[in-house]
């Protein structure tokens, strides 16, 4: 294999659409087993089959006749993996192994379709209105399911529900994020206008910020106004897709790839901003990779990819962000959303943010990189998996004794509101950008603004 | 396939969830990281965490006739762990509690399944270490390092795993369990068994606990680079390092072919205008010793022709040791297959092993770097090639053939720390002869007269 070999097939989508392309990428494994030190994974079941090297193995016999990818053994040991990348960072030959697992999948669907009930669900991200209107009627009915439990703007099962569903983890002690009453991207104006604009940043929220936490999305508006960036929120953006790509829905993503790629187009701003990974992580490599051969949008999502930047970069590298002035008294730690550290690259501008807030004492965890356990939907199929992965986690949380934990993804801020609220001492769960605004508000209120 | 009564049978002794039977987990333990195998899926794949279900599992397979493979990570290099005449695969990931940390015996005891990086950090708080350090240390685990007897590049002055071994408790190919050794520093009761069992491959035993020696955490550390224009040069210094009496913690050495892979791959800044470089770590608990000890080896590098840099910080010292880890993966990098050898020599022959590992590459017109300890004589001759084309394949296997043939004739070893395996079985007559192979024999029938304990690794079954 030569490194030219390998700049070749990065370049085309066709890994996405036939399975022999991936063969290159597995030949590059040397079975050394080193990825066995940090997959999730692996460290919970202690088996080959959960780790890259044994999955590597099961796609060559995949590859080679002796298994069949839609033998439901095979398809079940291909979904236990978060496509958290933890492998990758650990790979002495750079085996991009997210690409092997995203392929295998979409081998899958093309081969025996998509689940009835995942087809159903994923249909829907592709009828926004449809899509919104049940989120909105699920925000006006958890209140029947779930009770609300202020202390720590969370939700829990209600007895009944949870008698029902404690074998999917929705037991009395689950904590989930309140579904908005009134999503963010409704109330927010599509373009905030700012006096002596220095740039204008397109902010693609994702669908967590949008129907769970419109807070965040608030916080990222009141920082981009005190640094005078104009901020257009397109209200046609859709689901960035990457929940459906890893389960295999090529066709999808393109889809959604293609909308959001026309909405943030027409905002007509310079950059585009995330505060998210998995949304940021898609805009970098995953559209311009699946739409590599499109003619119109392969051009548009290689000219996005390049100004796309997470929240945190985009404030220290992209502008020079006023350094705020409002004291936050909290002692704060930091995790890495695997998207945002090993797609995006971004882990020391969050910490960077978070240490410029005066009052602000940063604790940082053990391994602070490794993964919470979320992977998405990983969490509602492999429940159990999931949480002892994210007690691990929790337990090196602990360990600092920060009574806040920072993140830049959403999907983790799920993740560690269930287990810190199972495993934890009660710290708080924030975005990182939170705590900034916070900062900028409590300059203007002298001191003591709205305290969350 | 398997008899569904004996999986059940297991199913009783572990519970289901510890037995795997699909095709799609047994694929997974049909190879290590050995290059150039062929693979092999086991039968079935049992993973115990007692000493008495490992026995209970050793009767059901005597009276099965199944053969037996343990297995730790599967992170050796000497093809030791492939299930090469099915049966089962006995692995020991879920068998992996560190037993007792005895800070004051200097010991601790753990279950087979335990990573070594893992005992590095339990004993980490009280200013101790377990020294062996293979390059896996983060996956590898402590039974497959017994079983492998596993070196590192500590080896010259800390030793390698056998050294560290005080005792064990071992379940035999007849169910038996016996225990020996212990925590005392003296102990010459009976055989010395533990050295007899470390470094067998899991050919004569199930290794199920495990009492090793820590020794005090070094507090000094110098470390350097060493280059030169000639390979001489570099093999002389090993020489000239030793014979004025220091012994380096570490002392590797990366050929010129290595030294220009790593650094396309790392862009660290090695110097590739050189034919050869040494990295050279002195370490001890008094300065003034460590600083001594320094001077010593820029003494013998300067009468040698090589120029000394010293690693001013930890950042540079990281640096170094980034390079020398890089070595494998960045030539892994070049080809579709890496044959890495380890044969080992006396230090006084380095100089020769290096020149003549040269002259092997030029003969079969192959690819191949030169890295390793040079400092106890184990190099890593690793060939780059391609295991899908067969003539150069052929060469290949007898360049790697012409390397041993030379390491013996220098009076070294065929393996240094990789362990024979299935890879190196064929050589073993050609380092310990007829009369050995029969005392091989002799060994292993006494314990496993019917070679159901890891068949066809080390010791080669008498013909039929």
């Amino acid at each position: 294999m030569t490194i030219a070999g390998v700049e070749k097939s990065r370049g085309t989508a066709t890994l996405y659409d036939e399975l022999g392309p991936v063969r290159e990428e597995l030949n590059k494994c040397m079975k050394c087993g080193n990825c066995m030190a940090v997959c999730p994974v692996y460290l919970t079941d202690k088996a080959e089959a959960g780790v890259a090297r044994g999955k590597i193995a099961v796609a060559e016999a995949v590859l080679s006749g002796e298994l069949d990818i839609v033998d439901p053994d095979v398809v079940a040991m291909l979904f236990n993996c978060l496509v958290c990348k933890s492998c990758m960072q650990n790979c002495p030959t750079k085996v991009n192994f997210d690409r092997i697992m995203l392929a295998l999948r979409a081998a899958i669907v093309r081969k025996k379709g998509l689940h009835p009930l995942k087809n159903m669900i994923f249909s829907l991200l592709k009828q926004p209105k449809l899509f919104d209107a049940g989120m909105k009627v699920g925000a006006a009915l958890q209140g029947l399911a779930f009770r609300d439990d202020p202390s720590k703007k969370a939700i829990s099962p209600r007895s009944p529900f949870a008698f029902v569903g404690k074998n999917y983890g929705f037991d009395l002690h689950r904590s989930l994020p309140e579904l908005a009453p009134t999503p963010f991207r409704d109330w927010v104006p599509e373009v905030v206008k700012v006096k002596d604009a220095k740039t204008r940043a397109a902010f693609f929220t994702g669908c967590s910020v949008n129907y769970f936490y419109p807070q965040v999305g608030e916080d990222v508006v009141e920082v981009f106004k005190e640094n005078r960036v104009q901020i257009n929120i397109p209200k046609d953006q859709q689901c960035c897709g990457i929940a459906v790509f890893v389960h295999g829905d090529v066709k999808t993503v393109r889809e959604l790839a293609r909308k959001n790629l026309d909405a943030v187009e027409k905002s007509g701003a310079e950059y585009l901003v995330t505060a998210c990974g998995s949304c940021g992580g898609a805009w970098q490599h995953e559209y311009s990779e699946l739409l590599g051969d499109d003619p119109v949008y392969g051009p548009k999502a290689a000219y996005w990819s390049a100004r796309t930047y997470d929240i945190s970069t985009f404030l220290t590298k992209v502008i020079d962000y006023r350094l705020p002035t409002g004291k936050v008294e909290a002692v704060v730690t930091y995790h890495d959303s695997c998207h945002l550290k090993k797609t995006m690259k971004v882990s020391q501008e969050p910490r960077q943010i978070l240490m410029s807030i005066p009052g602000v004492k940063f604790k940082e965890m053990a391994k602070p990189d490794a993964c919470c356990g979320s992977g998405g939907s990983y969490l509602l199929t492999h429940y159990d998996t999931s949480k002892e992965i994210a007690q691990r986690k929790v337990a090196d949380i602990n360990q600092t004794q920060a009574d806040q934990v920072t993140t830049g993804c959403p999907a983790c801020m799920m993740q560690l509101l269930d287990h810190v609220g199972r495993f934890g001492r009660g710290q708080k769960i924030a975005h990182y950008i939170s705590l900034l605004a916070e900062s900028y508000r409590r300059e203007k209120s002298g001191g003591n603004g709205n305290v969350r | 396939m398997i008899d569904k009564t004996i999986i059940k049978e297991l199913e009783e002794i572990v519970g289901p969830k510890n037995v795997l039977s699909r095709k799609v987990d047994l694929v997974t333990y049909s190879y290590d990281a050995t290059s150039d195998m062929p693979k092999q899926a086991p039968d079935i794949v049992v993973l115990p965490t007692t000493t008495t279900e490992v026995q209970r599992i050793v009767n059901l397979a005597q009276e099965q006739g199944l053969a037996i493979y343990p297995r730790g990570a599967g992170t050796n290099l000497s093809g030791g762990t492939i299930p090469l005449k099915k049966g089962i695969v006995l692995s020991f990931q879920r068998m992996s509690t560190i037993i007792e940390v005895d800070p004051d015996n200097l010991t601790a005891t753990v279950q087979p399944g335990v990573v070594i990086q893992e005992l590095n950090n339990a004993v980490a708080p009280f200013g101790l270490i377990y020294p062996p350090d293979p390059g896996t240390v983060a996956t590898a685990t402590m039974g497959g390092s017994i079983a492998e007897n596993s070196g590192g590049l500590r080896g010259l002055k800390y030793g390698v795993t056998k050294h560290y071994v005080m005792g064990m408790e071992v379940v035999l190919a007849n169910g038996d369990k016996v225990r020996f050794g212990g925590k005392t520093v003296k102990n010459v009761t009976a055989y010395d068994f533990a050295n007899l069992f470390v470094g067998s491959e899991g050919t004569l035993g199930i290794v199920t606990e495990i009492t090793v020696k820590l020794i005090p955490s070094p507090k000094y550390r110098r470390s350097m680079m060493c280059l030169f224009k000639k390979l001489e040069d570099a093999g002389n210094t090993v020489t000239g390092i030793i014979k004025s009496q220091v012994i380096p913690a570490t002392l590797e050495i990366m050929d010129k072919m290595t030294i220009e892979t790593v650094e396309n791959y790392t862009r660290i800044g090695l110097p590739t205008d050189v034919e050869a470089l040494l990295l050279v770590e002195v370490d001890g608990m008094a300065e003034e010793v460590v600083e001594r000890e320094a001077q010593a080896v820029a003494k013998v590098v300067k009468e040698n022709c090589g120029e000394l840099k010293l690693a001013g910080s930890d950042a540079e010292r990281d640096q170094l040791w980034a390079a020398r880890r890089a070595a494998l993966p960045a030539l892994a990098q070049l080809n579709p297959t890496v044959v890495l050898e380890d044969a080992t020599v006396p230090r006084t022959r380095v100089t020769d092993m290096l020149l003549s590992c040269q002259k092997i590459a030029k003969k079969y017109d192959l690819k191949m770097g030169t890295f390793g300890h040079a400092g106890d004589g184990n190099l890593h001759p690793t060939i780059l090639t391609d295991a899908n084309n067969k003539e150069e394949m052929e060469r290949v296997h007898k360049a790697v053939d012409e390397i041993f043939a030379t390491a013996l004739s220098f009076g070294g070893t065929l393996s240094g720390e990789h362990g024979i395996g299935m890879a190196k079985m064929r050589y073993l007559g050609d380092e310990i002869g007829e009369s050995g192979l029969r005392m091989m024999r002799s060994v292993k029938e006494a314990l496993d007269p019917h070679y159901l304990l890891n068949p066809g690794k080390m010791v080669p079954a008498k013909e039929a």
